[in-house]
């Protein structure tokens, strides 16, 4: 935790976002629940094909965890459990202190609001331009004209599309969609940010960019937990690693050290440790 | 205000993007109410045609030439105290002849003046409570003596007709008329319905994972579902115009002529154009906002 307060960063809007999570935990007993907490959460498909038995962890606000395993291991049903596309058999998943579950479906989309996530496949809005993408999150939460005009293309700058904002997705490379993804998810400042396989479909400059970009957002205060299956770059990046096998937590190793280094020297010696060639990225 | 027009714009967006299907749902509605703007007038117009005959039911009187003033005055007395009788009218002979005069045309109605003499008898014209007591009426005017021939209340009756044989005649057809095109009109409604239905579900299935994006960036349901309500409005409406626009061309090229040479065709009193044309926009519209909104139900399930 102590590693959360020393990142006094966060820009005003995210206190904003915090205030109001800090109301709303009040009504908790808990006085500051983890952003995340999963209680024995078992997830049977329909057939009878157990994703999940029973998975227990807590993550921290602020927190950079990656989620690994093989192919089939439950990671993408973890994240969709997390923003309640499905919903478990048995056990419980806390979001912020809150039971997910027991939200009724019309309160569904307001958490979806406050995660944030990114997907292998983008998931863009195929006929709409990267600032109409970005800009449709900030409108769906009903958000005025000007506020969408302000930081839309400040959330674009950011991820370093500026110049692409007129473009339509199939005019971008893999990289850049997963930037316009990001940038989605990213605008409305949620507390919590999920990626599932975000560098799945990239090479690995490419993907160190996208990594980088996550590790920025995770300095600003948000919770950042990437699901992926590339080994090497979790080893590098040295953050807290969670495996699941078969449905099962087999391994959460909280890694030490390079907290503080910044967004720079973090990409400089993630390049190194792969042995990618090559400058700063954008 | 500013959500409405976002709204609307979204709904323009998604037509523009995919006008292929937009198309082929607008041309759907387009025929169905053009079949629709053609069916209701008619089968109105046979309704109206049957409620015509059954007002008409009641009986005449005609009376001999040679029937003084005080037994034509006697007679209405009685005819009035007749139980079921509602009404009397006395059609003098030069009424009956300008009433005839006026329903001829042209020619015949020349003709009618070249007559010298009048040959049409005075009349009592009877209205009576129910169709059901024509018979009763009847009998009281003219009962049936020991002979077996009527014998009539007063000397001054020739003969009493009613209309009683025509009229059921007249019912059962347009009644069946009716049936049949109720039927058909029913079918076709249920019909179009589907079609209409199925068109809007392939183009709201082509952008199902565009509504799937849409609800993982949090929007709720009637988020998603008012641009697609709002085309389905905009899509009823254009095809509900084209329709009524071919429906009025329809009326002005073909049968406002007709109506002025046949007053056959005049004679039937139908549903008015605006009426109609309320209708068939209305409906048109309500069913395909209707239609997008709840195909858009299964893909909105969370």
């Amino acid at each position: 935790m102590a590693l959360t307060r020393s990142r006094k960063t966060t820009p005003a809007r995210t206190r904003g976002r915090a205030a109001k999570l800090a109301r709303e935990r009040r009504t908790t007993p808990q006085p500051k629940p983890p952003i995340v907490a999963l209680r024995d959460a078992t997830v049977v498909y329909p057939g009878g094909h157990v994703a999940l038995e029973r998975v227990s962890l807590e993550i921290e606000r602020g927190e950079f965890a990656f989620v690994v395993g093989p192919t089939g291991c439950g990671k993408s049903t973890l994240i969709k459990m997390l923003i309640r596309e499905i919903q478990p058999a048995s056990g419980k998943v806390l979001i912020a202190g809150r039971d997910i579950n027991e939200l009724p479906a019309s309160k569904v989309p307001l958490l979806r609001r406050r995660i944030g996530t990114i997907f292998q496949d983008f998931k863009l809005l195929p006929n709409r331009t990267v600032y109409d993408n970005v800009a449709y999150a900030l409108q769906v939460i009903g958000a005025s004209r000007a506020e969408i005009r302000r930081k839309t293309p400040e959330i674009i700058r950011l991820v370093g599309l500026q110049s692409k904002i007129h473009n339509y997705p199939d005019q971008l490379s893999g990289g850049e969609q997963q930037r316009v993804s990001i940038a989605r998810a990213f605008v409305n400042h949620p507390p919590l940010l999920l990626a599932d396989e975000p560098t799945g479909n990239l090479d690995p400059e490419t993907s160190i960019g996208i990594m980088q970009l996550l590790y920025r957002i995770n300095r600003t205060g948000t919770t950042v937990l990437v699901v992926t299956h590339d080994r090497e770059m979790v080893d590098k990046m040295r953050r807290r690693v969670i495996a699941l096998e078969d449905g099962r937590l087999i391994r959460d190793e909280r890694a030490g050290g390079y907290h503080d280094e910044s967004t720079r020297e973090f990409a400089a010696r993630v390049r190194h440790e792969l042995g990618v060639p090559g400058d700063q990225p954008e | 205000m500013t959500r409405l027009l976002f709204f609307v714009s979204e709904a323009f967006r998604a037509l523009r993007r995919s006008a292929a299907p937009s198309i082929a749902a607008i041309v759907t509605i387009v025929v169905t109410t053009l079949l629709l703007g053609v069916l209701i007038p008619v089968l109105k117009a046979s309704e109206d045609k049957t409620a015509d005959v059954r007002e008409q039911i009641g009986l005449n009187v005609y009376l001999y030439d040679d029937a003084s003033k005080a037994e034509i005055e006697a007679l209405e007395r009685k005819l009035l105290a007749i139980e079921h009788v509602e009404a009397v009218e006395f059609i003098s002979k030069d009424k009956a002849a300008k009433i005839l005069a006026g329903r001829l045309e042209g020619d015949l109605r020349e003709s009618l003046k070249e007559l010298n003499s009048n040959p049409l008898p005075a009349s009592f014209a009877i209205d009576i409570d129910d169709p059901e007591n024509l018979r009763a009426v009847s009998n009281a005017i003219a009962p049936v003596g020991s002979d077996g021939k009527p014998q009539p209340i007063s000397p001054a009756i020739e003969e009493v007709r009613d209309a009683r044989q025509d009229a059921t005649k007249i019912t059962r057809v347009t009644g069946a008329v009716t049936v049949v095109l109720g039927i058909l009109a029913v079918l076709l409604l249920v019909a179009s319905l589907l079609l209409v239905g199925n068109t809007i579900r392939l183009s709201i299935y082509a952008r199902r994972r565009e509504v799937e994006v849409m609800r993982l960036v949090g929007a709720t349901n009637w988020f998603i579902r008012w641009p697609f309500i709002i085309e389905g409005v905009i899509v009823g409406l254009t095809g509900a115009a084209i329709a009524v626009a071919i429906l009025w061309l329809g009326k002005v090229t073909v049968v406002d002529p007709l109506s002025e040479s046949f007053a056959l065709v005049d004679n039937f009193s139908t549903m008015g154009f605006t009426p109609l044309v309320i209708t068939l926009v209305a409906s048109a519209t309500i069913v395909s906002a209707l239609g997008s909104g709840i195909t858009l139900r299964r893909f909105l399930r969370v």
